[in-house]
C-alpha cells in the first residue's frame, strides 16, 4: 500500500506555527532549521498531530454497520438459493462472504472496541460537508446548463471558502481553471461533455 | 537468443514516439504527485483512469506504471528538504535525509537518493526480465484450485500488511468481495443484489469505485486537514554527490536493491514495507548505529533504493499470476481489464509486445527520472510552493469530468460521489481502502475459481489439500491468520506471569 492516509496526514501536518515544539537544539553548522528531533521524537510529534481519535463508540458503530450488512447479505443470498458445494447456486458465494462479515463485525464489536484508529468528527469536518454539497450542486447543474458555470462556482467554493485564498486569487484562478478545462476538454479533446458555449 | 527476441522487440514498442511521450507524461506526473503532499500514486492513477480509454493498452500501462515508480522518486524531495514525506514509502528517509539538510548537505542526500533509486529500479527491471517469464511458465499449469488459494492468500496478505488494523482491513476486503457479487452471476446469469436497477444489472464498474474510494475519498479527507504553508528552500546546492559519499552509500544501495526486489514480489509487500525494512537493516549492520537519525547517508540510500526496487518488482505477481500485490497494482489490474487484457501467466506469451513494452519502458522512465532528480531537481523544488488549496479544485474537476467521459453518464458521476463519501468515511473510521479495492478486483476471479474447483472436486472441499501447490498456499494462509492470535496468546501469558497491566490494545 503506497498511498496510505498516514502519508497524506504527515505530509500536510508538518511544522505548526501555533505549536512551538520543545527546543533541544544541538550546536549544528546549519542550526537555523526548524528544530532538532530524533526519529523517536518525530514519530511522537506525528502521533500528536493526528486528528483526535474517536472513542469506542465509533468502533461499535462500525461493528453494527458491518454486522447489519452481513445479516442483510446473508438473507439476500439465502433468497438467491445456496445449492450444495457440489452444485453451487448463485447465493452460495455471497452467503459465505456475508457470514464472514457477520463474524468479523461481531469480532470488531467485542475485541476491537478500544483500538484508537477511528477519528473524531470535528468542526473541520463541516468543510468536507460543504465540499460534498458543492459536488452535488455541480452534478445537478451539469446536465442542465453545461459544465462551465458549475465548474466556476465549484472553483470559487473550493478556493475561497475551503482553501482560504484571497478574493483576487480566487477570481483569477477560478476563471483561469475553467477556461483551461474548456480549452482542454471541449476545444482540444472534443470530449462530449455538456457545455453551454 | 530465443529468449531475448521478444525482449528486444519490446524496445521497439517503447521507442515509438507515442509511447515515449506517455512514458514521459507518466513519470512527470508521478514525480509531481510525489513532491506535492496530498494525493498518492494510487489516487492519482485512479483519477486518470478515464484518460486510458482512448489509447492503446501498452501506452496506457506505460503511463500508469510511470506514475507509480515516478512517485517513489518525487516523494524523496519533500522528505529530505522539509521533513514531510511526500509518500508513505519515503517516511523513513526523513530521519537522515532531513538531518543531512540541516548540515547543509541536502544536495548530497537528494543526489544519493536519486542514484540509489535509479540503481534499485534498474536492478529490479533486470530481475523482472528474468524472473517473470519463469514464474509465468510455472503458473501456466495452475488450475482453479491454485487460483482460489492464490487469490485468498493475496487478499489476506494485503489486508494483514496494510496500515490499518487487521480486523478492519479484513472487513474492508470482505465488503469488496461482496460488492463484486453485484450484478449478473457468471455461471447462471441470475441477477444478484441489483434491487431491480438496470444500471446495476451488469455489476458495479471498477472505475467509479476506484476513482471514488481512492481519488475523491482522499481529496475529501484532505479537506479536513490543516492547509499548511510550507516554506520551500529556494535553491538546492550541488546535487552531485562526491565520490566519498557514493562509496559510503554503495553497500546500502546494493543491499537495498536486493531486499526491495524480493519484498516487492510478496503480496502486501511493496514500496513502504521495503523502505522500512531497508532502514532497519542498515541501522543494524552499521558499525556505529548512533549515526542514524543524525545524517547517515546509508539511511537515505538504503530505503530510497529499496522502495524503487520494490515498486518495480511488484509488477511481477500482477503480470505473471494476475494477482495484484498492492492497491496500486489493483488499479493497474483494473486498467488492464478495461483494455480487454487479462493479466495472467499467458500474458508473456500471448501479448509479448504489451509485456515487454511495459517492462522495457521502465528503463527509459528511470533514466528520465534520474535526469529530473539531479539536473532538474530545482524545478520540482520550486513546485513545492504551489499550495494544496489550489490543486484541490483542479483534481476534483478532473475526477468528475473524467468519469463522465467514460460512458457520457451522469449516473457514473453520482457513483463516484457516493463512493467518494464512502471512502472518506472509511478513512475516518479507521478502515484502509486498499484491501476493499483489491478484493473487489479479485472478487470475480476468486468466486469463479472457487466454484470451478468445487465442481472439479464434486463438492468435496478437502480435495484442496490434495493438490501440493494449493496445499502449501492454504497452509501459508492459515499460518498468516493464526500467527497474530498465537503471538497475542503468548504475550498475554507472559504479561500475566509478570502481572503488568496493559492499558490499550495497539491493534487487532
Amino acid at each position: 500500500m503506497t498511498s496510505s492516509p498516514e502519508a497524506g496526514r504527515r505530509a500536510t501536518g508538518g511544522s505548526h506555527p501555533l505549536h512551538p515544539e520543545p527546543e533541544h537544539r544541538v550546536a549544528d553548522p546549519g542550526a537555523d532549521f526548524i528544530e532538532d528531533l530524533t526519529p523517536e521524537d518525530l514519530a511522537a510529534q506525528w502521533e500528536e498531530e493526528r486528528p483526535p481519535a474517536a472513542g469506542p463508540a465509533a468502533n461499535i458503530a462500525s461493528a453494527i454497520v458491518v454486522t447489519a450488512l452481513g445479516v442483510a447479505g446473508t438473507i439476500g443470498s439465502i433468497r438467491l438459493g445456496l445449492g450444495s458445494p457440489a452444485e453451487p447456486e448463485p447465493g452460495l458465494w455471497p452467503f459465505m462472504i456475508s457470514v464472514l462479515l457477520v463474524v468479523l463485525g461481531i469480532a470488531l464489536g467485542l475485541f476491537g472496541r478500544n483500538v484508537l484508529d477511528a477519528e473524531k468528527f470535528s468542526r473541520s469536518s463541516l468543510q468536507v460537508a460543504a465540499g460534498l454539497l458543492s459536488l452535488v450542486v455541480f452534478t445537478l447543474l451539469l446536465g442542465r446548463i453545461g459544465f462551465e458555470i458549475p465548474a466556476l462556482l465549484l472553483n470559487v467554493v473550493w478556493l475561497r471558502f475551503l482553501g482560504r485564498e484571497t478574493w483576487r486569487m480566487t477570481a483569477v484562478l477560478s476563471v483561469g481553471i475553467t477556461v483551461a478545462f474548456y480549452l482542454l476538454f471541449v476545444s482540444a479533446l472534443n470530449v462530449p461533455i455538456p457545455h453551454l458555449f | 537468443m530465443e529468449f531475448f527476441e521478444p525482449v528486444l522487440n519490446g524496445f521497439g514498442v517503447v521507442l515509438e514516439p507515442t509511447n515515449l511521450l506517455y512514458c514521459l507524461l507518466g513519470v512527470v506526473i508521478g514525480m509531481l504527485i510525489g513532491v506535492l503532499p496530498g494525493l498518492g500514486p494510487a489516487a492519482t492513477i485512479a483519477i486518470l483512469l478515464p484518460l486510458t480509454y482512448g489509447i492503446e493498452p501498452v501506452t496506457a500501462i506505460i503511463m500508469l506504471s510511470g506514475i507509480f515508480y515516478g512517485a517513489q522518486y518525487g516523494g524523496t524531495i519533500t522528505s529530505v528538504l522539509l521533513r514531510l514525506p511526500g509518500e508513505a514509502s519515503s517516511v523513513v528517509t526523513v530521519f537522515d535525509g532531513y538531518a543531512l539538510t540541516k548540515q547543509g548537505r541536502a544536495g548530497t542526500a537528494l543526489g544519493v537518493a536519486a542514484i540509489g533509486s535509479f540503481i534499485g529500479g534498474t536492478v529490479a527491471i533486470v530481475g523482472l526480465t528474468f524472473l517473470a517469464p519463469l514464474v509465468a511458465g510455472f503458473a501456466l499449469d495452475f488450475g482453479p484450485p491454485e487460483y482460489t488459494a492464490l487469490a485468498l492468500l493475496g487478499i489476506l496478505l494485503v489486508a494483514t500488511v496494510s496500515n490499518g488494523g487487521r480486523l478492519k482491513s479484513l472487513i474492508a476486503a470482505a465488503v469488496g468481495l461482496l460488492l463484486a457479487t453485484v450484478g449478473r452471476d457468471g455461471f447462471t446469469g441470475e441477477s444478484r443484489f441489483t434491487f431491480g436497477s438496470l444500471e446495476l444489472a451488469d455489476g458495479l464498474d471498477f472505475v467509479p469505485i476506484a476513482m471514488g474510494i481512492f481519488g475523491l475519498g482522499e481529496i475529501l479527507y484532505n479537506l479536513e486537514e490543516r492547509h499548511n504553508k510550507v516554506s520551500a528552500p529556494a535553491k538546492v546546492a550541488n546535487v552531485w554527490p562526491s565520490r566519498k559519499d557514493l562509496k559510503q552509500a554503495s553497500g546500502a544501495i546494493g543491499r537495498g536493491s536486493v531486499l526491495g526486489f524480493f519484498l516487492g514480489i510478496l503480496p502486501g509487500g511493496g514500496a513502504t514495507l521495503s523502505s522500512l525494512a531497508a532502514y532497519a537493516m542498515e541501522k543494524k549492520r552499521a558499525k556505529d548505529p548512533s549515526r542514524f537519525g543524525r545524517g547517515a547517508i546509508e539511511g537515505v540510500a538504503g530505503p530510497e533504493t529499496a522502495n524503487n526496487a520494490a515498486a518495480t518488482s511488484s509488477f511481477i505477481p500482477l503480470l505473471t499470476l494476475g494477482i495484484p500485490a498492492n492497491a496500486t497494482m489493483a488499479i493497474i489490474f483494473g486498467a488492464l481489464l478495461i483494455q480487454g487484457v487479462t493479466p495472467g501467466p499467458q500474458l508473456v506469451q500471448n501479448d509479448p509486445e504489451l509485456f515487454w513494452g511495459v517492462v522495457n519502458s521502465m528503463y527509459i522512465g528511470n533514466i528520465l527520472l534520474l535526469i529530473m532528480s539531479i539536473p532538474l531537481v530545482g524545478v520540482f523544488v520550486r513546485i513545492l510552493r504551489v499550495r494544496p488549496a489550489i490543486l484541490a479544485p483542479i483534481t476534483v474537476l478532473i475526477t468528475l469530468i473524467g468519469v463522465y467521459t467514460i460512458n457520457n453518464s451522469i449516473f457514473d458521476i453520482w457513483l463516484v460521489i457516493f463512493f467518494g463519501v464512502f471512502g472518506y468515511l472509511m478513512k475516518k473510521f479507521g478502515f484502509e481502502p486498499g484491501p476493499l479495492v483489491l478484493a473487489f478486483v479479485l472478487g470475480a476471479l476468486l468466486e469463479e475459481s472457487l466454484r470451478r474447483s468445487l465442481l472439479l472436486f464434486g463438492g468435496d472441499a478437502t480435495q484442496f489439500a490434495g493438490r501440493p501447490i494449493t496445499a502449501v498456499l492454504l497452509f501459508v494462509f492459515i499460518v498468516v491468520i493464526l500467527l497474530p492470535v498465537l503471538q497475542k496468546a503468548r504475550k498475554n501469558r507472559a504479561a500475566k506471569a509478570t502481572t503488568i497491566p496493559t492499558k490499550h490494545k495497539e491493534s487487532v
